[in-house]
């Protein structure tokens, strides 16, 4: 599936936050997408999730706008990891990862053996698997965080979506999940897009990337374009060496 | 996957029974023998009369309606995401007790009371939708809060109406305002809605687990949450209407018949919904059978008894977990 943005005008009533962005994702490429706090990052990924309505410009899954794609089909096509979730669960790191099967549940009640597998194969994969019967608010910043990327990865969507997904892990986790995701995008032929902080990683895992700027156009392209060292300066306000 | 399943199955067991109680229990004792002998068909002679006429119909009742609240109860409590939300917090109690007390205050018959009770609590159910519901954007903490306000307001004319009424309607309205089964003579109808409200429930179960998740990771899950939402809501207030107009207003079992269930380990609304149910009825069966029994032939309202009864065992549950 190919995933294009046209033309997106985003913010809220009073607060324009970017304008005019135009990009698609295409299966097996890895996007990061980099900008100032406030510069619109968390709100591009929930109007590409399809969980808040851009201001101006629209969102298509291959031809059809994603505004009037039913929600199920929609989220088995793309996954959401969301910066701020609530911490509090009604149950273990299991249950927990488990509800990333809803969208391909087949039972009406929704019970379903593979979907417990397959999260327990996703915990392994994000070293939790020792935690699966914990409850989740028992977990620590990076353990949670690696609990919420499993879930996604349970989801399997075609198009991955990630807000700050290293926020709160350990180096050693950083880079396991930066692999990860990129070998996803690589090897299986999903599309990831990333918000990151280190532009030094979106140069060494990223073939693409968006730059939110706050007082001018953004850039979107492919990465040796538009990751240059001129663009981060006047995107960081501070020398960016890489 | 085992205790859930153990938990349901108590209650299951202990729906049965309290049910059984019910009919075997009573001003005129029965034996089990005579209660089987009425159930397999001879209505002719007094017993029959008694299990089939007169026990059968109010169990069924306060089982039914106990479900009902309960089922409630675990809805609201999700759809407002407040641990304190009970299936009158957005006013239907407040609406039905406005109709019903006025209407016996102004010399209307039990039925054409009846009557005006259900019409307030459905008056009640589209005020407050009404006033909170803008397309789009649901605000739930404003439905919260209209429904809070709305409560107020009826609770204050109802106060005003026992002060002026006779004295003798007095007590009837009390009995009502506490929740009574004494009238309760054909429950059929509850136990449609109990059907329908609690196959509904059990089979959005899935949904209510990932609605816990947030709004947004819910809709980015697949969860149409907009609809959700007012489906859910539609729900919650058909099981009180229900309730209410068959049971007055029975207090504490659909705020706490969910949080027992919770206490007891179930979290995942799959096992936690039919198992609520169950508790509820046993609960409300339990106390009503209790509340005829126990002082007879002085009869009291069962809404009297449920906290009486429920309040306990969930303090000591309470209290045992860390």
């Amino acid at each position: 599936m190919k995933l294009t943005a046209e033309a997106l005008t985003l913010g809220f009533p009073g607060r324009v936050l970017c304008q005019g962005l135009s990009f698609g994702v295409s299966p097996g490429q890895c996007w990061a997408v980099l900008g100032n706090n406030g510069s619109g990052k968390s709100t591009l990924m929930h109007a590409l999730a399809g969980v808040h309505t851009p201001l101006a410009g629209t969102v298509r899954v291959d031809d059809e706008p994603l505004s009037v794609m039913g929600a199920a089909r929609r989220a088995r096509l793309i996954g959401l990891l969301m910066q701020e979730e609530p911490a509090e669960f009604w149950g273990s790191v299991l249950d927990y990862v488990a509800l990333g099967r809803y969208p391909h549940r087949r039972s009406l009640l929704g019970y379903d053996p593979e979907a417990e597998r397959m999260a327990r194969t996703q915990l392994e994969s994000m070293d939790l698997a020792r935690l699966a019967g914990q409850a989740l608010s028992t977990l620590s910043g990076g353990e949670r965080q690696r609990a919420r990327l499993a879930l996604v990865l349970t989801q399997d969507p075609a198009l991955f979506l990630l807000d700050e997904p290293l926020q709160h892990l350990d180096l050693r986790h950083q880079m396991q999940a930066l692999d990860w995701f990129a070998r996803l995008a690589r090897a299986s032929g999903r599309a990831v897009l990333m918000v990151l902080h280190d532009p030094a990683l979106a140069r060494r895992y990223c073939d693409h990337a968006v730059l939110l700027y706050e007082a001018d156009t953004p850039l979107a392209g492919a990465a040796e374009r538009v990751l240059t060292p001129d663009n981060l300066e006047r995107l960081y306000g501070v020398p960016v060496p890489l | 996957m085992s205790r859930p399943i153990l938990i349901l199955a108590l209650f299951a067991v202990l729906g049965a029974i309290s049910l059984g109680l019910g009919l075997v229990v009573g001003s005129v004792p029965l034996s089990a023998a005579d209660v089987a002998g009425a159930l397999a068909g001879d209505a002719s002679s007094p017993v029959g009369a008694i299990v089939l006429q007169v026990r059968l119909p109010r169990v069924l009742a306060g089982f039914a309606c106990g479900g009902l609240l309960a089922l409630a109860g675990a809805l609201l409590q999700v759809l407002l995401r407040n641990p304190l939300a009970d299936p009158y917090v957005l006013g239907i109690s407040g609406g039905a007790g406005l109709g019903l007390l006025a209407a016996t205050s102004l010399g209307v018959g039990y039925a054409g009371s009846q009557l005006a009770g259900l019409a307030g609590a459905l008056l009640a159910v589209l005020t407050v939708f009404g006033l909170s519901f803008r397309a789009g954007d649901w605000n739930l903490y404003r439905l919260l809060l209209t429904g809070v306000v709305f409560s107020a307001g009826c609770s204050a004319l109802i106060s005003l109406i026992l002060l002026l009424a006779p004295q003798t309607a007095v007590k009837g309205m009390l009995f009502w305002m506490l929740g009574d089964l004494s009238d309760a003579t054909s429950p059929q109808w509850a136990w449609l809605a109990l059907a329908t409200c609690g196959a509904a429930s059990v089979l959005g179960s899935g949904a209510l687990n990932v609605m816990l998740l947030g709004r947004r990771k819910a809709i980015s899950l697949g969860v149409p949450v907009a609809s959700a939402e007012v489906v859910i809501y539609l729900i919650a207030s058909a099981a009180t209407v229900t309730s209410v107009s068959l049971a007055g207003t029975v207090g504490f079992v659909g705020l706490i018949v969910p949080h027992l269930v919770r206490l007891l380990g179930v979290t995942d609304y799959r096992w936690l919904i039919p198992s609520a149910i169950l508790a509820g009825g046993a609960l409300l069966s339990l106390a009503d059978t209790a509340a005829r029994s126990l002082w007879a032939p002085l009869q009291i309202p069962v809404g009297a008894l449920t906290a009486l009864l429920g309040v306990p065992v969930v303090l000591l549950l309470l209290a045992r977990r860390r």
